[in-house]
Order: C-alpha cells, then structure tokens, then sequence
C-alpha cells in the first residue's frame, strides 16, 4: 500500500509540473502578452514600455523559471492585471467556488441516488425509463442553455430567484442547478448499476429471507454498498466542478475561480493564470489521488496491480 | 455563442413586451447601476487602460481642459485660462476654489505633480502615448503653470480634456511595494476632483461611487444629479439583460443588434444606436511582403473598394448610427477631411477593373480579421461576386497584431478607436508615418503627414491633412470602411444621453 501511495503521488507532482509549464507555453502560443495587457490599439512604445516593466522581455524559459522558483517559496507572484496579489486573490475567490461546487455535487446527488435506486427497483419499468431520460437530459442539454432558461423562467417569468452575485444563498439556487445537473447521469447510472449488483447478491437474497422491512434492506443493506463508486466519482467530479464552473460564473456574474480563470487567459495574464491553473491541478489530482487511495483500500486488487 | 444568443433571445423576445415592469431599484434608492464585461480592480485613469477607467476617469477626475462634445470646443475646466508659449510650451492659469476629494485643495504642485510624474515613462504608466508628448511641467505661481512640450504637439489639448487627469501632489509617493521591490503606483487610494468621488472597491465585482457635493460651481460638467453610481462586471450579455429588465441594472451597453432590436418594443427600456470613435477599415499588403502580391497593384485595391457594398453592412449589422466613410479616420475627428476620391459600391467596375490588372478569372487570397466575424464574412460574400475568392484566418488580437506588423497578411481586416481623442493624428499618423504599423510606406503621405501633425495653424494642418488623405484615398491603400455604433439600452426611469465618444457622461445623468 504505501509503494502504491508514493508511486501515485509522484505521478501527481509530474502531472502539476506538466500542466503547469503547458500552460505556460500556451498562452505564448496564443499571442504576444504584453499586447494583451497594453491593450488594443496600442502603441508600438506603449507596448514596449509594458514589456520591459513587466519583464516580459526575458527569455521564456527564464520567466518560467523565476516563477517556479518563487511558486515553490510560497509566493505565487503579482497580477499584471489586478495589481494584487495572486495568493490573495485565488484565496479570495476559491470559497465562493468551492461553495457553488458543493451545492451544485449536493443537488446532483440528490436528484441522481433517488432516481438510480428508483430505476434499480423496477429495471426496465416505465419508472426506470422516465428516471433514465431525466437524467440523460442533464447530459445531453449544453449547460450554458440549461443556465440560460433558469434565468428566463425563475429570474424574469415569475422572479423568484436572483440572477446575479453571490449575496444570499438564493444566488445559489440556480447555478447549482445548472451546473450539478451535468453530472446526473453519471451519479444515476452507477448508482442503478450498483444497486442492480447488490441487488441480487446472496446477503440481500439472506436479508429478505430474514423477513427485514423492505426499506430496510434497500436503504440499511443494498443503497450503502452499492453507493461506494459513487462517493469515489464525486470526488473526481468535484474538481471537475470548480474547474468546470467557468461558463456557469460567467453567466451568472459570481466572482469565483473558474470567472477569474478565463478573464485570465483574455488578458493573458500570467502569473494569475499559472497560479490558479496550479491551484486547480492540484486540487484534481488531489482528489483523485484520495479516490485512487479510496478504491484501493476498498478493493485490493488495484494495490497488487 | 450565436446559437446561445439567439435561443435567449427567442425567450427574452417573447417576454420582454410582456413585461411592462422596468428597473425601479436604481432610481428608488438614488443609485445608478450600471455594467459593462470587464473587471475593474484599479481605478486609476493612468494605470488601467480599459473604456471603463475612461468613463470613470471623467466621473472622479477632472482634467485642465473640457470638451465641449457638441461644438468641438476647449473650455476651461481645472484650467481657467491657456495661452501658447512658442510651439512647444503652454502656459495655463488654474482655478482656485477647487477641492480633491480628500479636502486639500488644487493648486500648482498637483498640476506640475501628475504630469511630471505621469510623463516619466520608467513610472510605467499603461497608454503612454496620451503623455508621451509632455516634456515636463513648471510651477510658474500658486495658480499658474507651464508645460513644456518635446515638440509642436498640435493635438495637445485633445490629450488633455480627454486622458491627462490632475491627482493630488504627493498621489504616488506612499503606495506599497511589489513584491519585485517596484512602486506599485496603480495600488494608491483614487482621490481626484470630480463630480463623483470612488467610495469602495471590491476587485473584478464591483466600484461604488458618491456624489461629491463639495464639487466646484461653474464646471462644464454641471453639478452631479444622482447621489450613487455602482459599477458591476457582468460579462454575459444576456444576464445583463435580464438583470436590465428586472431592475438588477439601470443601464447596460454593447447590445447586440438583434437583442437591441427587439428590447426596443419594451416600454420600461430605452435603446438607442449611438456613435463610437472606432473606425473599421480594410488594410493591403501593398508592399508584396506577404507572399500574395495581388495588392501591389493599385487597380486590385481599387476593385475591392467597388467591391464591397459598404452600406448594406453598415445598415444591415452596424447600426443605424453607422455610416460609411471615405476617408481613412472618424469624420468627427479634426482634419478628418472627407473631399477625397470615392469608391461607390460598383461590381461591374470591380469586375473591369480586376480584367485590366489581368485577374479577369478572379483570384484566391488570405485575409485576416479578429473582430466581428459576421462583418468580415459579409465583405468576403461581396469579394465572391465579383470572382475573388477570400480565406479568412481569424485570430485573437493579441496574436494577429504580430502577424499583421510582419507584413504576413496579404490583406487585413481592423479596427481603431484613436483613444477616443477627436484628432486625426491619433489614427492617420499611426498607420503612415513609416512606423511599424505601416503596410505601405508611402513617403509622399509620411511627408505630408510631417507637416500636418508638426503644426500649431489649424489651417496648415488641415491643408496638409487633405494631402495626405487624398492621396491614401486616391491610391486605395486602406478602404476605409465605416464607423462603429453600439446599441445602448437603458431604464425609462433615467435620463440619459449617449455620447459620439463612447464615454457616457454619468455625471449628466438624471432620473426622470
């Protein structure tokens, strides 16, 4: 276990690295920086100007290098746009992303374990068919449109919810929705997959013969067992969700990490883009490192292998 | 982003004449919300270079001179008189009943203070062209300065009533250091004169602002109306929207026009098409450094200026605010004179004029675009009518502004907004003074131009300036295409009028 611990552990430091240099390299490929942050129509000297204040005239390799040397003494550097600290904005913005993840992975979990265990007891039931639709809606509809007729219907038809900010947890509501909604299917199907598994196991078979309530076995018995790959997909889904929250902030005007992300890339601002680029790697790849650590506690098979 | 925009706006057509309620939050508790798409963290005209710094520079700031957007004219702000010292200093007698923000008041050493700082280009400021031209500035009394020029700068007082803002002596002095041991001069407190003073901040969400009730009498800026402004970052447009119908927003801008269109049928909204500075213009690589060297010839160029039906794009994507151009600026911008040779929308005459440069079967080239994907594709549908067939390569602006200074695009298709300054050197002497934006180094326009933008008669420059544009014109190097407009909607409850500048003049802005 523990060879199998440092082993993936060291796969996720390469990872984080790569990432990071990646990125690195890709907003150069995207264009000229400083040009970004002179802004359009910028003069020739305008542009110069801002490259020698803002060092954009060393070597590439020379900056990133700079940056990882800094990165790694805990100072994650300067917005050239912001004009603040990286650290301080990222950990300024990180709980209302976080925040926005968990009520969205809550809402998901919530609509897809009732409706995996609904369809897992009637399999191929008219129940089971309307639970599955439900949930490949989620998939199928893009997340910007579902976003889009929340507002329509609960923002401006009726005027229930707020459309934008992060005030109150009414703000909430809506973003959660659209954006936990996608991982419905996901949740659902194993979630029914499982429970069909445990389901028709020999200790459920040995439960009923007992004469427990049917409840009982499916909640206290069956739904405990079968939900355990559900709880290691969350974990991977979370990440994907404060990485993934970029087009649902931004339609929803929350100034979180995944709306300071892409106003990043636009502006091509480096030290803030390689800051949360990093902070967002690793908060992946520790999640599924924990999801790794979780299945091969659960199942050793995966240890040996 | 097309398909997203046009199922909201299938909804939001459907809703928005249903709905006759407007936006009472704003006027109810005194406070103007407004938005636009970026994020504003600094507020500091000289080190935040965005339109939203412009606006808010003339809503917390005040410079020495004012504009008078109706009649073109300078008037005293800060300033309360101006004289020309030679053609390289100017000297000015300031106001002295004028108080900052924080309660000191306006004298000299803020003047001779900010220009000297900002004109010092290690102090970094972000556009340093709007004080490239200032050499330094002298204290001549409490309430008298002079300000030396590098040399004649004929549009100096454009730079100073629309992007030279006066802060209090000592602004910058305190600021914290950055972690790379510089002076991070965009982290001081904004303290200036205006009609509103900056209240709080909260990076990239939102800048409130007061009415500063000490403002001075007799500033053509008038007394501000409202007591708040509250600027927030919303970058969808169609949230925007909503939050303008449902009363989140008062005022909201960038509207595109088929959403413009149809919030028009709202009676709780304003919208209205008004004029930018932002001209688009097609570009030639006239030099053949590209690899195509069609555009050498000047009978191409000319065929692609009959080519392209100007007015139908502008009528039909622009905006009723829009019009064509003939000549290579803004026709509200000084000097931009507009008797040079035309070139009607013609595609026989395109076609004959292509037969006579020996392209009668037409030919293939790579043009370039960044901005407004539709407008470009319009121009390419008008190229294939008269047989030329375009490959467009649309790219990030960061990025094709390389390409474009290399000389890579055989022709480009671009936009420039000259800072909003309303003088023709802010664009012509950009593009053709044998700089590195300069696509065809002309040396009969570069001299003409030398003349023009080197002189403090009026008349002289505008003689020149006709020279050179006739000639740009008459060799079709650009085809200057059209003005920018953007759609504006508001709530009926504001009173509210559009500037040509793209700068909404809040103070101005009362509630019906």
């Amino acid at each position: 276990m523990l060879y199998y611990t440092l082993k993936r552990l060291g796969v996720a430091v390469l990872v984080a690295i790569t990432v990071s240099i990646l990125s690195f390299s890709m907003i150069y490929l995207s264009g000229d920086p400083a040009v970004a942050l002179a802004g359009e129509g910028a003069s020739n000297e305008d542009i110069e100007n801002v490259r020698r204040v803002y060092g954009f005239d060393r070597p590439i390799i020379v900056q990133y290098g700079g940056w990882l040397v800094q990165a790694l003494q805990g100072n994650l550097g300067h917005s050239n746009y912001l004009k603040a600290p990286v650290a301080s904005v990222i950990f300024e913005r990180l709980p209302t992303t976080m925040l926005l993840g968990a009520c969205s992975l809550a809402f998901a979990l919530l609509l897809a374990i009732p409706l995996g265990v609904v369809a897992a007891i009637r399999p191929n039931s008219l129940i089971d068919r309307v639970a599955l639709s439900v949930a490949v809606v989620g998939q199928a509809m893009p997340s910007f449109w579902f976003a889009l007729t929340l507002i329509l219907w609960f923002g401006i038809t009726w005027r229930l919810l707020p459309i934008t900010g992060t005030d109150s947890w009414k703000n909430f509501i809506m973003p959660s929705m659209a954006l936990g909604y996608y991982l419905t299917p996901a949740v659902m199907r194993l979630t029914r997959a499982g429970m069909l598994e445990v389901l028709s196991s020999d200790y459920i078979r040995t439960a009923r013969a007992k004469g427990l309530r049917p409840l009982t076995v499916m909640f206290k018995h069956a739904l405990r067992n079968a939900i355990i790959p559900v709880v290691s997909l969350a974990a991977v889904q979370f990440g994907f969700m404060l990485g993934g929250s970029i087009v649902i902030e931004t339609i929803f005007a929350i100034n979180g990490l995944g709306y300071l992300a892409w106003e990043s890339i636009q502006r091509a601002d480096l030290p803030m883009m390689q800051a949360i680029v990093l902070v967002l790697s690793i908060f992946y790849i520790l999640l599924t490192f924990l999801a790794d650590m979780l299945n091969a506690f659960l199942d050793p098979r995966i240890r040996v292998a | 982003m097309k398909l997203r925009n046009t199922m909201f706006a299938l909804g939001v057509a459907t809703l928005t004449f249903a709905m006759p309620q407007g936006a009472e939050a704003g006027k109810s508790d005194d406070t103007l919300n407004w938005t636009s798409g970026r994020e504003v963290a600094v507020v500091d005209p000289y080190y935040n270079n965005t339109r939203e710094l412009v606006i808010m520079g003339h809503m917390a700031w005040d410079g020495l001179v004012f504009r008078d957007i109706e009649s073109g004219e300078f008037k005293p702000l800060l300033a309360t008189s101006w004289k020309w010292n030679g053609d390289t200093a100017i000297e000015l007698e300031l106001r002295n009943d004028v108080k900052f923000h924080d309660g000191s008041d306006f004298d000299a050493d803020d003047v001779v203070y900010t220009l000297n700082h900002v004109s010092n280009k290690d102090n970094g400021v972000l556009t340093y062209r709007n004080v490239s031209w200032i050499e330094n500035a002298e204290k001549l009394g409490s309430h008298k300065v002079r300000i030396n020029l590098k040399k004649p700068f004929p549009p100096a007082f454009a730079y100073l009533a629309n992007a030279v803002f006066m802060m209090p002596s000592g602004h910058y002095d305190d600021v914290p250091k950055k972690p790379d041991g510089k002076l991070d001069y965009a982290a001081a407190k904004p303290v200036g004169t205006g009609p509103y003073k900056v209240t709080e901040i909260k990076a990239g969400e939102f800048v409130l602002m007061e009415k500063n009730d000490a403002y001075f009498d007799g500033s053509p800026k008038g007394k501000p109306q409202i007591d708040n402004m509250r600027f927030r970052t919303i970058k969808e447009m169609n949230t925007a929207i909503a939050e303008l119908l449902t009363g989140g927003l008062d005022w909201i801008w960038d509207v595109p026009k088929e959403q413009a269109e149809r919030m028009a049928d709202n009676p709780a909204i304003t919208v209205e098409n008004a004029k930018t500075f932002r001209v688009s213009y097609l570009a030639f690589d006239v030099l053949g450094q590209s690899g195509q060297e069609f555009f050498k010839d000047k009978r191409v160029r000319q065929a692609f200026a009959h080519a392209i039906n100007r007015e139908a794009i502008t009528k039909n994507l622009v905006g009723p605010a829009s019009v064509v151009i003939p000549s290579a600026c803004h026709p509200d911008q000084f000097g931009c004179v507009q008797d040079v040779p035309k070139y009607d929308y013609d595609p026989e005459k395109a076609k004959a004029l292509l037969k006579e440069a020996g392209h009668e079967n037409g030919f293939e080239f790579d043009i370039y675009a960044y901005r407004e994907r539709e407008f470009t594709e319009a121009v390419i549908g008008d190229l294939a009518k008269v047989g030329i067939k375009a490959k467009l390569n649309f790219m990030q602006y960061r990025a094709l502004r390389d390409v474009v200074r290399k000389g890579n695009t055989p022709v480009n298709h671009m936009t420039w907004g000259s800072y909003s300054i309303p003088d023709v050197s802010a664009i012509v002497s950009n593009f053709f003074t044998h700089g590195p934006d300069d696509l065809t180094k002309d040396d009969k326009v570069k001299e003409y131009l030398a003349v023009a933008d080197n002189s403090i008669d009026a008349d002289k420059r505008i003689e020149f300036y006709n020279k050179a544009f006739s000639r740009i014109a008459e060799e079709a190097f650009w085809v200057p295409m059209f003005t920018y407009a953007k759609y504006y909607a508001w709530s009926k409850d504001l009173n509210f009028s559009p500037t040509p500048d793209e700068i909404p003049r809040f103070y101005t802005a009362k509630w019906n």
